[in-house]
């Protein structure tokens, strides 16, 4: 009796599990927003209209969290994350996701084989890259009649432009920015940022606004907080700055310099129950056709080589897209990428001399 | 003990309403006199608690005066009046000793230590609870709670002190053993009480005066004796004690005494205390232990055939109760004396009694 | 039965009438009764325990739990346990190392080796995985070759810190939590200054939940007094305004703060028309600690007004009549004999904000800005961002202690009888 009783206790929480996981439903979690929107309209709708499985959209606020949650506890619903490269190449490392062969990719509208297609590093052993993204720097160009921000150091000049500033709440990033802003040149970046003069140097540029400093933490709240006029300039998204230019007219002007790249991979956690669906789904929205497709959505450069001459015009404000895009030439001059190996290295203690130090 | 010329408390044409609609309290005149025990009986909403209120301050009159040793009292604050008070359910402060309850009132009065300390011991020995002063409320029985609160009123020495049915959660046998105690510190101490209740026993046994209350106007206010023996009107009468009422219409009236019909079933000759005209309609006030059953002919004027209805054995009395003249709840006492009437339930029965005894009042015809 | 009673007093044993003790006839008949009572709670108690118990001591396990370098490098740390953590040690130690490398490598663990290693020495991360990938390959000397591949190895600090976290359990998250790290000689010494951080937020979470029960205390009990007083048609429709809160989600209120409070919100722009302050001089009230205490004074000041509410509720207004007509005068009577009477009330409401303040996460993390953020953001941080869970267990471990150590002060001094909640 006692035995059946387990049994059948088992089995309903087995039934339980299952039916979380909708068999053929894929589960693909991405970061919300207008993000996730150029998804659903680039990758998911296409998908479902070839006769793809259904897909199951959810948002969640990056980190690896969740993902390590399901994987340890055996019970993995997500069967494809969006992520930063950062975490793709650590979940990896802890083998907490699964590798990808790379031979699935299908080669370029051109015909170049997809591994010289996708632009350098954006293929690691458990992720494939579709966008670049890029942490600028926007204001709002009414509150600037006259001289108008035009570099790094512009931001961090408060005698030129006095005003409040939107920082994101945490290290990366804008430890670089602020060595930039003091003048390093990108390539010594993260050299210097190896030395303790160089993270002390980089936190004595920050010292200098950070009375004047409002911190946001979700993506959303940068493009707000200028529209409420909580602050002058303020850190971002450049997608989510672009969005409000598009959509909601904002009188938005994005700097581009000293701005720091980074990229956006898919990724399956170890043990997702949909594994081939998921496999497919990443060769499918990663070809020439999606990865253009999605930068007529948001300003989110494609990573595939043969996609850049096919970005057009948004698909529903008419903006010609190019000019928007982290990677075209002439916002690409100063930029800087995020070295992921150093912050892999790096993050725990910096963080935690980043929290010190915005708790003084 | 009291000199009626010269009250301690006056109510002079006092009006409570608390609405705005209603009157809750008619214009009332009440002279209360220093030493009186004096007992506000009524129903519930009869305004008598209204009253207390006024009096101690915690709801103003919206008319009229109140008067202590001469002095308007409407616009002092309670707190400055003088008068000590027990509470229904005592009102015991639960934070403190009853040691610290009892020294309460005497340290806002910024009485020395020593002095608090004696006087407190005099009031807990006045009650008999020498021994508790170091207990909580909470640790006392009812009875006890209802010492303390009496000697909480008392302790600073008040002339006057208010009782707001304190005895109403006390068991039967403890509340007529608190009656006789209160009673008594009443005598040795001579202070004057006024008491709501709304239990008429005990309105009879404390009082030198009981003022019944019904519908915002005192009824009736007289000593206890008189109270019950002879009341003013219909409602004094069924209010207090028990009461049998003849309905009937007056036919005659002579002398101080008139002659009633009741409704066909003869006529009864009463006393004409409040009754209308001629022609009016009058109840006839009888209480049941001035009945006698089987009286010798020619001693009554009254006398009239029943049947013997019930018959309760209550050990100092038999309870009768007797169909007669068309009412089947009359009642007839019949003390257990050696030769009293033996009576079948179902046999015909003679009930007799006199004009004195039967008293034609006004028609009321219940709440 | 008197003399059975009387047999009881004097120490003998009473029967029953079949003979057997009375106590244990009672007890018998008791028991089933008892079962019965047992097992109506018993579906409660096992749901408590599994979502609540469990999971508690889980957490504080996983906090002094550190099987990751122990399970993954075992042949390493079996030698290094008898290592006098002197000298660099010697070949013999090399040798393993590589070994446990390659061996890491090739079932995937390198990476949670590395991050193991990394949060108690910074930047040794890549070390480890850069060495892994070589390790295969690596010949005799190993001490040479492992060297060669990075000199952090020739290190005697990578390899003190190699050996104390090759124990299978660590108080060192313990130690991080309170802002202290072991020096490179095992003695516990406080954290460098610039990282110094978790002690200075225990101060502030206790800081701003105390400002906020006091706050809560403070609006709180006039408005308690009101409902508990007012005749009954106004103090429902003032019941409806304290609960309006609980009707509404956390986010909407936190935002709406944010609506009011930001610098050219409601309430600086009405400061600047009223003249109070210039359009320059726009007063910063949230994103900072000031934001924190308002939307947490305003979303915990129910807990705080119902336990008051249903403890004045109970106190009958003849209390205070009582202390009028013994003379003392309103202030007095209200002090004396109304306050002290509420006294659980404001121990229970007090006790239930302060609790509910010490763990609150999403509205610091919405207005507290840089200056207003609570340990519960740190260990959110932990949990979430640097997936260092054990770090966070630590800091939710003495969270919890404190509120024990806090509860238990409570009880002494008020008593817990004396609380109220409902």
């Amino acid at each position: 009796m006692k035995k059946t009783l387990l049994m059948s206790t088992i089995a309903a929480a087995g039934i339980l599990a299952a039916s979380a996981a909708f068999a053929g439903n894929l589960t693909v979690v991405s970061w919300g927003g207008g993000y996730t929107k150029s998804q659903v309209e680039a990758y998911h709708k296409p998908w479902e209209a070839m006769g793809g499985s259904k897909i199951n959209s959810e948002d969640y606020n990056g980190g690896l969290a969740e993902v390590k949650a399901q994987v340890e506890s055996g019970k993995v619903v997500w069967d494809l994350v969006d992520v930063e490269l950062s975490d793709a190449v650590r979940g990896c490392d802890e083998g907490l996701l699964e590798t990808i062969d790379k031979s699935i990719l299908p080669a370029g509208d051109d015909g170049t084989p997809a591994t010289s297609d996708f632009l350098p590093g954006t293929l690691t052993d458990c992720g494939v890259a579709s966008i670049v993204w890029t942490t600028i720097y926007a204001y709002d160009t009414t509150k600037f009649p006259g001289a108008k921000p035009t570099t790094m150091a512009d931001f961090y000049d408060l005698n030129k432009f006095p005003g409040k500033r939107g920082l994101r709440k945490g290290a990366k990033s804008n430890l670089e920015m602020a060595l930039m802003a003091d003048g390093v040149a990108p390539g010594d970046v993260y050299k210097l940022l190896g030395t303790d003069a160089g993270v002390d140097r980089a936190f004595a540029k920050l010292d200098t606004i950070k009375g004047s400093t409002v911190w946001w933490e979700a993506g959303a709240q940068p493009p707000q907080m200028l529209a409420d006029g909580e602050v002058l300039m303020t850190t971002a998204y450049n997608g989510r700055i672009f969005g409000a230019v598009a959509t909601e007219k904002k009188p938005f002007e994005i700097v581009w310099d000293g701005q720091v790249w980074d990229l956006d991979l898919w990724v399956i956690p170890k043990g997702a129950p949909n594994k081939a669906d998921a496999l497919k789904f990443v060769a499918f929205s990663t070809d020439t056709k999606r990865n253009a497709a999605q930068a007529s959505w948001i300003s989110y450069g494609p990573v595939r080589k043969s996609a850049a001459p096919l970005v057009g015009k948004h698909a529903t404000e008419g903006i010609d897209m190019k000019p928007h895009m982290p990677t075209a030439p002439g916002n690409f001059k100063n930029a800087l990428q995020n070295d992921f190996a150093f912050w892999a290295d790096h993050a725990d203690e910096l963080n935690e001399k980043f929290s010190a130090w915005l708790a003084k | 003990m009291s000199d009626p010329s010269d009250p301690l408390v006056r109510f002079i044409e006092v009006q409570k309403s608390y609405d705005g609609e209603i009157l809750v309290v008619k214009n009332l005149n009440l002279d209360i006199a220093k030493g009186e025990f004096l007992t506000m009986l009524g129903p519930s909403g009869s305004g008598k608690t209204t009253c207390l209120m006024m009096l101690a301050g915690f709801e103003p009159a919206t008319h009229g005066e109140i008067t202590l040793e001469g002095n308007p009292i409407n616009n002092v604050a309670p707190h400055k009046r003088g008068i000590g008070m027990v509470f229904q359910n005592y009102a015991l402060f639960p934070h403190m000793t009853v040691f610290e309850n009892l020294a309460f009132p005497l340290e806002v009065r910024k009485m020395g230590k020593s002095d608090i300390e004696t006087k407190v011991k005099q009031a807990l020995d006045m009650v008999q609870l020498g021994d508790f002063g170091h207990r909580r409320p909470m640790q006392l029985s009812g009875g006890q709670q209802q010492r303390v609160a009496v000697a909480r009123a008392l302790v600073f020495d008040p002339q006057l002190v208010l009782m707001d049915e304190p005895l109403g959660a006390l068991d039967k046998q403890l509340r007529e053993q608190m009656q006789y105690e209160i009673k008594h510190i009443h005598e040795s101490l001579g202070v004057t009480v006024v008491y709501v209740t709304h239990d008429q026993s005990e309105a009879l046994t404390m009082s030198n005066r009981v003022a019944v209350f019904n519908d915002g106007v005192i009824q009736q206010l007289a000593p206890p004796d008189v109270l019950y023996e002879k009341p003013d009107n219909a409602f004094c009468a069924q209010f207090i004690g028990e009461n049998n009422k003849l309905m009937g219409t007056v036919k005659e009236k002579s002398g101080g005494n008139c002659v009633v019909d009741i409704s066909g079933s003869g006529v009864v000759h009463a006393l004409d205390v409040n009754a209308g005209d001629v022609g009016a309609g009058t109840s006839l006030s009888l209480r049941p232990e001035r009945v006698e059953i089987d009286p010798p002919e020619g001693k009554f004027p009254n006398v009239f055939e029943g049947k013997v209805e019930e018959l309760i054995y209550l050990g100092d009395h038999i309870r009768t109760r007797v169909n007669v003249c068309g009412h089947d709840d009359f009642i007839v006492k019949v003390p257990n004396i050696s030769d009293h009437a033996s009576l079948i339930e179902g046999n015909p029965v003679k009930v007799g009694w006199t004009i004195d005894d039967c008293r034609a009042l006004d028609v009321y015809e219940g709440p | 039965m008197s003399e059975q009673v009387m047999a009881a007093a004097g120490g003998g044993a009473v029967l029953a009438a079949d003979g057997t003790p009375l106590k244990e006839r009672l007890q018998k008949t008791l028991r089933r009764r008892k079962l019965v009572a047992a097992g109506l709670v018993l579906p409660l108690g096992a749901f408590v325990f599994i979502t609540f118990m469990f999971p508690i001591v889980l957490m504080l396990f996983r906090s002094i739990d550190n099987p990751v370098i122990n399970e993954n490098m075992p042949l390493t740390a079996a030698i290094l346990e008898h290592w006098d953590g002197q000298d660099i040690p010697g070949e013999e130690v090399f040798a393993a190392l590589a070994a446990d490398l390659a061996q890491a490598r090739e079932t995937k663990e390198i990476g949670r080796v590395a991050t193991r290693m990394n949060f108690e020495y910074s930047g040794v991360r890549s070390v480890f995985t850069s060495t892994a990938r070589k390790a295969k390959n690596m010949k005799a000397p190993f001490k040479d070759a492992l060297i060669k591949a990075d000199e952090k190895w020739g290190e005697r600090e990578m390899w003190v810190t190699l050996q104390r976290m090759s124990k299978p359990y660590t108080s060192s998250q313990y130690l991080a939590a309170l802002d202290m790290r072991y020096d490179i000689d095992n003695n516990i010494v406080m954290q460098d200054e610039d990282r110094q951080i978790y002690v200075m937020i225990f101060g502030r979470t206790l800081w701003i939940s105390f400002l906020v029960s006091a706050l809560c205390l403070l609006l709180g009990y006039p408005v308690a007094y009101l409902l508990a007083t007012l005749p009954l048609k106004y103090s429902n429709l003032l019941m409806i305004m304290v609960l309006l809160p609980f009707w509404t989600s956390l986010l909407v209120r936190t935002t709406s703060w944010i609506v009011l409070l930001q610098t050219n919100g409601v309430l600086n722009d009405i400061f600047v028309w009223l003249h109070l302050i210039d359009d320059e001089g726009r007063i910063q009230m949230i994103y900072n600690q000031m934001g924190t205490v308002i939307a947490m004074t305003h979303i915990l000041l129910p807990f705080m007004v119902l336990p008051l509410y249903s403890v004045m509720k109970t106190i009958p207004p003849s209390y205070m009549r009582a202390a009028l007509s013994l003379g003392a005068n309103p202030v007095t009577a209200y002090v004396r004999v109304y306050a002290p009477q509420t006294v659980p009330g404001i121990g229970a409401g007090s006790l239930l904000v302060f609790i509910l303040s010490i763990g609150y996460y999403i509205t610091p993390a919405l207005v507290g800005g840089r200056t207003g953020q609570m340990i519960s953001n740190f260990i959110a941080f932990h949990m979430q961002k640097s997936l260092n869970w054990g770090l966070a267990a630590a800091l939710g471990g003495i969270l919890l202690v404190g509120v024990l150590i806090l509860y238990w002060a409570y009880s002494k001094i008020v008593g817990v009888d004396n609380m109220k909640l409902g």
